[in-house]
């Protein structure tokens, strides 16, 4: 459950860049002022629950709608007056399979080469390497309208790549999949990064699924950002966090319990939690006194509250619907 | 590649998209050909011998039913292809397809260009498949080859006007269904005209509409020359409707896809 902890490359100019993006439907403000900085190469998690306004910030970034006021750059082409050049690098895979029924996996594919002016042959080649990647190759002469949701997300998904974009957005890549599905469309968003070196935007409400992929995550509540940092860092921003010492018997148990004054210990379990932000002086701290007083301890382990405990502190009320996902 | 050529390209794109549908799933291409088929036998066989002998001695000259109202009805095929446009365009609409052209770099017209000729293409093969039965009952044109060439000049004109103002209804209506129904109308229309009867054998008011609608100086020019009946001017007036209409279809449904998807 550790989060990939690639550090920004603060050199590189960012693949997306925006200053107080809004956005309202008539009363209703969807976005009220989002700054953002993704760099390029790397994973970022739009968080937050239904409503929140993540699509609306997926579509004005991708062009497909005008934002209000703000401004922003994709690729370093400005959003408003260079559409066509951000369109020219991005790739957009949405909530809802944006696949034609009608044609088969790989006729979808093609249509996808041909819109983007890819060679014929080039075309060709590029939709049999996705087909084969995405283990759809057996399904390829198969008409999509068969295919089940996984498929035509992973469909959904290849197109997206026909063009080569350098900049992708995923909204809301795995809702509504089965968990193995889940964790297959996982594991091809990891590889986009490492393999193809894009930059991936994606929108989420589940929290182990920021977690488990994003270099960075902001949290998306009531078209504010509320919070912005790695999963680490988002977690040490609230309390409830602790250090948990495991030791051999319960000598060591008692003779470390001494040196901590508010620590909870568990003769059963012959474990000491102490109470701690997870930081590194902390846990350099309590290395130190059981070094000075010479006691022995079996194993030590970080524990940090989960995103679920942090996203009921930052926004002050839960996500009803994705609690149960959590892992932990 | 100029832009204008990747707009070309990107159109015949889609057109290939379309033609695709159409092949793999031919019933609504059907219904664009069984509707006039129907008509053709219904107006021949059932009513032809009462109306036929209302109208003997007026435009067709005395001849037979069948040459007064093939060419009526070969121009409602016309009419009948802007329906399975309308949905077309919106069962596009309804799907995440469309969104995902939006973020292409590509032709904005593109998307519309290709169902449109699509559409004109499947409705020209509905009308020879629909002159063809009018032959075989009967259908008797005396047209020469450059009248023939004319009269397809005429419906391919005429089938551009429909199926642009269709795309438009296409866009924006909210469901399939109401895009099925809201073009319900202009399929009606050739019926207030002179496709079945001679405008004159109406009544005063309805007369003076069916003079002025866009169908009526369409389907004289098509009978002209297929039948050699007078044209006088209503062949400029024709033409002048459907390039007008194809224009107003034109900008209407541009303006409409410009606008937010309906997701």
């Amino acid at each position: 459950m550790t989060a990939p902890t690639t550090a920004p490359i603060l050199t590189a100019p960012p693949a997306i860049s925006a200053l107080g993006l809004r956005k309202s439907y008539g009363d209703k403000v969807v976005l009220d002022g989002i700054d953002l900085t993704i760099p390029e190469g790397s994973i970022f998690a739009l968080l937050g629950p239904n409503g929140a306004g993540k699509t609306t910030t997926v579509q004005i970034l991708s062009t497909l709608i005008a934002a209000d006021g703000g401004q922003a750059q994709v690729a370093g082409r400005d959003l408003t007056r260079e559409a066509d050049g951000v369109r020219a690098a991005i790739g957009v895979t949405g909530q809802f399979a944006a696949v034609d029924n009608l044609l088969t996996a790989e006729e979808n594919l093609l249509l996808m080469a041909d819109l983007q002016h890819v060679p014929r042959a080039e075309g060709r080649r590029r939709a049999a390497e996705l087909l084969r990647r995405f283990e759809l190759t057996e399904a390829a002469r198969k008409p999509v309208v068969t295919f089940s949701g996984g498929m035509r997300r992973k469909l959904d998904l290849a197109m997206t790549l026909v063009g080569d974009p350098r900049i992708i957005f995923l909204d809301e890549p795995t809702t509504g999949l089965d968990p193995r599905s889940r964790r297959t469309m996982w594991e091809i968003i990891r590889d986009l990064v490492v393999a193809d070196g894009v930059t991936i935007f994606l929108t989420t409400q589940y929290l182990d699924e920021a977690d488990q992929l994003a270099d960075r995550i902001a949290v998306l509540d009531r078209g504010r950002l509320v919070a912005e940092g790695t999963a680490d860092e988002l977690k040490r921003l609230i309390p409830g966090g602790h250090i948990r010492l495991q030791f051999a018997d319960l000598t060591e148990l008692d003779a470390a319990a001494r040196h901590f004054g508010a620590a909870a210990r568990d003769p059963e379990e012959l474990t000491l939690r102490i109470p701690s932000d997870g930081s590194i002086p902390t846990l350099r701290a309590v290395l130190d006194v059981l070094d000075d007083a010479a006691v022995r301890a079996e194993s030590l382990t970080v524990h940090t509250p989960d995103l679920d405990d942090v996203f009921l502190t930052l926004t002050g009320h839960g996500t009803p619907d994705t609690t149960t996902e959590m892992a932990r | 590649m100029s832009s204008l050529a990747y707009a070309v390209s990107d159109s015949m794109t889609m057109l290939r998209r379309n033609l695709k549908h159409a092949q793999r799933y031919p019933a609504m291409s059907l219904s664009v050909v069984i509707m006039p088929v129907m008509m053709l036998l219904l107006f021949n066989y059932a009513f032809g011998g009462a109306l036929g002998a209302g109208i003997s001695g007026g435009p067709t000259g005395g001849g037979s039913y069948i040459d007064y109202v093939a060419p009526g009805i070969i121009l409602m095929t016309a009419t009948a292809g802007a329906v399975s446009t309308a949905v077309g365009v919106c069962v596009d609409m309804t799907e995440g397809i469309v969104n995902r052209f939006r973020t292409l770099s590509i032709s904005r017209a593109a998307f519309l260009t290709g169902h449109v000729l699509g559409s004109v293409i499947q409705t020209l093969i509905a009308i020879a498949l629909v002159i063809g039965v009018a032959l075989a009952i009967g259908f008797r044109p005396d047209a020469s080859a450059v009248e023939w060439l004319a009269a397809i000049g005429l419906l391919t004109l005429l089938a551009l006007a429909l199926t642009w103002l269709s795309a438009g209804i296409g866009l924006v209506s909210r469901t399939p269904e109401s895009a099925s129904n809201t073009p319900m109308p202009l399929t009606f229309l050739p019926f207030l005209g002179s496709a079945i009867v001679p405008t004159d054998s109406m009544p005063a008011g309805l007369r003076w509409f069916a003079e002025y609608q866009p169908f009526t100086p369409a389907i004289e020019t098509l009978r002209g020359l297929l039948m050699g009946t007078g044209i006088g001017n209503s062949g400029y007036i024709a033409v002048a409707w459907c390039v007008g209409l194809t224009l107003v279809g034109y900008f209407w449904s541009r303006s409409a896809f410009g606008r937010t998807s309906k997701r």
